[in-house]
């Protein structure tokens, strides 16, 4: 595993927000999710919140010294209370809401029974132990109930977090991506090519380069 | 910059009305229909009134229903086509954005079991007008001749009822009228007309795919597909954007919103959206109408013949669903087939790493194509044929939040391994197969305890591989994994769980007993019922099924003309 780098330096996908690139309707939708505060939320209750963020800080861990951190305990909160839908539950789940609500519960008491603490105040190790026990179905406390904490982790914890981080357009810029694109769209195709509007990949030596670049795609 | 005729009206959407909103109020009324080609335009709509009893009432506006409702209004029948999804304006409703588009499926509560449960809502199922056709891949492929003839040529699944030669023939039109962009020469099956647009230019992800053919020695080519590569009335060709699979925002992709349902409100079909149909019903074994919610209430249209076409999970969901004192078991069910043979087609992939910038999210997903192991049936070495049916596989594109959930819950990755191997995004390619799937009485959609916010039953689907299937799998992730590596791949990873499509829950046949609908898609049971989506399917083939179900449309359409005629 190669660690996380500063792979498109200087690139922000936001800075074509106002040219060719983004349509009206695109500019309302990210306003709209920009909008979304870290501490905003509806759904969960204080003590589901807090297990959610430290949930959320383990699957897509963020930089520590990223000025605005993606908002993804928000970003999942604002998913459920606006009641938006996969279109399918395994027989053994209950209804998504139900679903977070019982995991987060049942992860709280696995991290008492276990080690004697909430789970948000655990060291990383002792939550990674838990969700890795999650992961492969393991955990049976009787606060599951009926509910697989397999299906729960691979549903709802994969499913719901990774999804929330990578619809932030900080996540974009960390993966160099093009972002929205209509209506203008893409001309160069090949291997090794890139728009004007596109990211910048840093290659070792020539970062300054790439930099340079990236700070042109909202030209 | 700006695209001429596209980009100054879609940034400025001036002529929208206060209050519009296509997901709570019904667009298609007050004797008018959106123009989706034009900015806040709209198209005059012939109406009818519930106590009217119309020709036909067709249940579902996608690639079945919209194409055959086209059809029946250009040739004088009065017709309503009802869908329980929005009426979009791609113009105006449609963000370059993963999330928000996720509008455009079937999220509806569903259930699902059996030994591999399969995923919904996505890929496989759409709401809106236009059907699955506004998400999908735009992959316009041809089964192959002798897939209609399976279980005697091929000894496996079922005969279809139909000869290819007439099967030829339709596609011939379906592809005249989506102008379907594609290649010179189309390398497997027999002599086909040239298409009607040139090929794309295939991106570095599709060129991966060429390589790793090459290396294998099979043939490849550029996919045939339904979006424009020259400019169509007021479609302009398509702009690479890559966002294909969560709607079309510049109106390129030749969807059945854009493409037969204007020709169905010219020629005096009514539209209407956010119209669910809860139960067809019947009276002295003729079906007599629909009764649909729409604006908060329960209506019933009178209809003289009823047309379901709500793809594989909700006709027979619907049929089930009408079950009276007449027909107790669901309607056009005597041979007990409603809800069974449940066929998805697998969607499995490899994925590798690569040195180059692929920078797959440009331009359509699966812009390169094989379909060797639909025509090979043999094989020979490690690549010898141990199942029936086959595969074709294509190029990908899979966007930030796809790729996300692709790494976490097919490859396992959360926490700094996730993060980290997203990276490498743009260094990703990848090679993912649709195929074949036999048909099997168990898999099956059925009615669950459970009740959805209309108060109707949510359907289970119960889904399992048998033992072909898994064979399958095996001989394509394997194929696929040495063309890839000899395309350049590195860590190369199988992603063993995903499916598409959806078909065969109301198979056509020549025999009552072993069949719903007979070779004309007309119900053996109920005379003016008829069913035109992929749930006609017998066998479901190793290729995508719109242009099929589309061609079985336009040939429903000429078999009623017919007995019309008659």
């Amino acid at each position: 595993m190669l660690p996380r780098q500063d792979l498109y330096p200087g690139y922000d996908v936001l800075a074509k927000r106002d040219g060719p690139s983004w349509n009206a309707k695109t500019r309302a939708v990210l306003d709209e999710r920009l909008a979304i505060g870290p501490e905003m939320r509806r759904f969960f209750d204080e003590a589901e919140w807090m297990t959610l963020k430290a949930l959320a800080a383990r699957i897509v861990p963020q930089p520590a010294d990223r000025e605005v951190p993606v908002p993804v305990a928000a970003l999942v909160d604002y998913k459920l209370a606006i009641g938006e839908h996969d279109g399918y539950r395994d027989a053994t789940m209950p209804d998504e809401r139900e679903a977070w609500r019982q995991g987060l519960r049942a992860l709280d008491a696995e991290a008492r029974a276990q080690f004697g603490a909430r789970f948000h105040e655990l060291s990383t190790w002792a939550q990674d132990e838990l969700l890795k026990l999650a992961e492969r179905g393991e955990l049976t406390d009787a606060a599951w109930a009926s509910m697989p904490s397999k299906l729960f982790f691979k549903h709802r914890v994969l499913g719901d977090v990774v999804k929330a981080y990578y619809a932030h357009p900080t996540a974009w810029n960390e993966i160099g991506w093009g972002g929205p694109a209509s209506p203008r769209g893409y001309v160069r195709m090949d291997f090794d090519r890139r728009d004007p509007w596109e990211a910048a990949e840093a290659k070792p030596g020539r970062e300054d380069e790439a930099y340079a670049e990236n700070l042109r795609v909202g030209d | 910059m700006r695209i001429p005729g596209l980009g100054n009206a879609a940034d400025n959407p001036k002529h929208g009305t206060p209050g519009d909103d296509p997901e709570h109020h019904p667009r298609a009324r007050d004797g008018r229909a959106p123009n989706v080609m034009r900015i806040g335009e709209w198209v005059p709509m012939r109406q009818h009134r519930d106590e009217d009893e119309v020709d036909f009432a067709v249940v579902g506006t996608g690639a079945g229903g919209g194409t055959l409702a086209c059809r029946l209004a250009e040739a004088g029948f009065s017709v309503v086509a009802f869908d329980a999804g929005p009426y979009f304006r791609p113009l105006e409703d449609f963000a370059s954005d993963e999330s928000h588009q996720s509008k455009l499926y079937w999220t509806d509560e569903r259930i699902v079991d059996g030994e591999n449960p399969l995923q919904m809502g996505s890929n496989n199922s759409g709401k809106a007008v236009g059907g699955s056709t506004v998400h999908y891949a735009m992959v316009a492929l041809r089964f192959r001749p002798e897939w209609f003839k399976a279980r005697t040529l091929m000894g496996y699944g079922a005969d279809w009822p139909i000869d290819w030669r007439e099967m030829w023939h339709y596609y011939d039109q379906v592809e005249d009228d989506l102008k379907i962009s594609g290649p010179v020469n189309y390398p497997w099956g027999p002599h086909r007309r040239r298409y009607h647009r040139r090929a794309h230019e295939i991106n570095a992800a599709a060129k991966v795919l060429a390589r790793g053919a090459e290396a294998m020695g099979i043939d490849w080519t550029p996919t045939p597909l339904a979006t424009i590569s020259a400019p169509r009335g007021d479609a302009p060709p398509c702009v690479y954007r890559g966002f294909c699979t969560l709607g079309c925002s510049t109106n390129a992709k030749q969807s059945v919103l854009v493409t037969y349902l204007p020709r169905a409100l010219k020629a005096g079909a009514e539209i209407r959206d956010l119209a669910m149909v809860g139960r067809i019903e019947t009276s002295n074994g003729r079906a007599t109408g629909v009764h649909y919610h729409r604006e908060g209430r329960w209506r019933f249209q009178r209809a003289k013949n009823v047309v379901v076409a709500g793809y594989a999970i909700e006709t027979p969901r619907l049929l089930l669903m009408s079950a009276n004192r007449e027909f107790p078991d669901g309607l056009a069910n005597s041979s007990g087939l409603v809800g069974r043979n449940l066929m998805v087609q697998g969607n499995q992939a490899v994925w590798g790493v690569f040195n180059e910038e692929i920078r797959s999210y440009k331009g359509p997903p699966s812009l390169a194509i094989s379909e060797h192991w639909n025509y090979d049936d043999k094989g020979s070495g490690p690549f010898a044929k141990d199942f029936f049916g086959g595969y074709s596989y294509m190029s990908q594109g899979p966007l930030p939040q796809l790729w996300a959930n692709t790494q976490a819950s097919a490859h396992g990755l959360w926490g700094e391994a996730l993060v980290a191997e997203m990276q490498r995004y743009n260094h990703v390619a990848g090679l993912k197969v649709v195929s074949e799937y036999m048909p099997q009485e168990r898999n099956r959609v059925t009615l669950s305890d459970v009740k959805d916010r209309y108060g109707l039953p949510v359907a289970r689907i119960t889904y399992s591989w048998c033992d072909n299937d898994k064979a399958l799998n095996r001989h394509a992730l394997k194929f696929l994994r040495q063309a890839l590596e000899a395309a350049g791949g590195r860590e190369i990873w199988d992603q063993g769980d995903d499916t598409c499509h959806l078909n065969g829950t109301a198979r056509m046949g020549n025999d009552k007993r072993t069949s719903v609908v007979d070779a004309d898609c007309r119900s053996w049971d109920i005379p003016n019922l008829w069913i035109c989506d992929g749930s006609v399917f017998p066998t479901v083939g190793g290729v995508n099924p719109s242009l099929t179900i589309q061609a079985i449309a336009l040939r429903t359409a000429d078999r009623i003309f017919a007995a019309r005629g008659a």
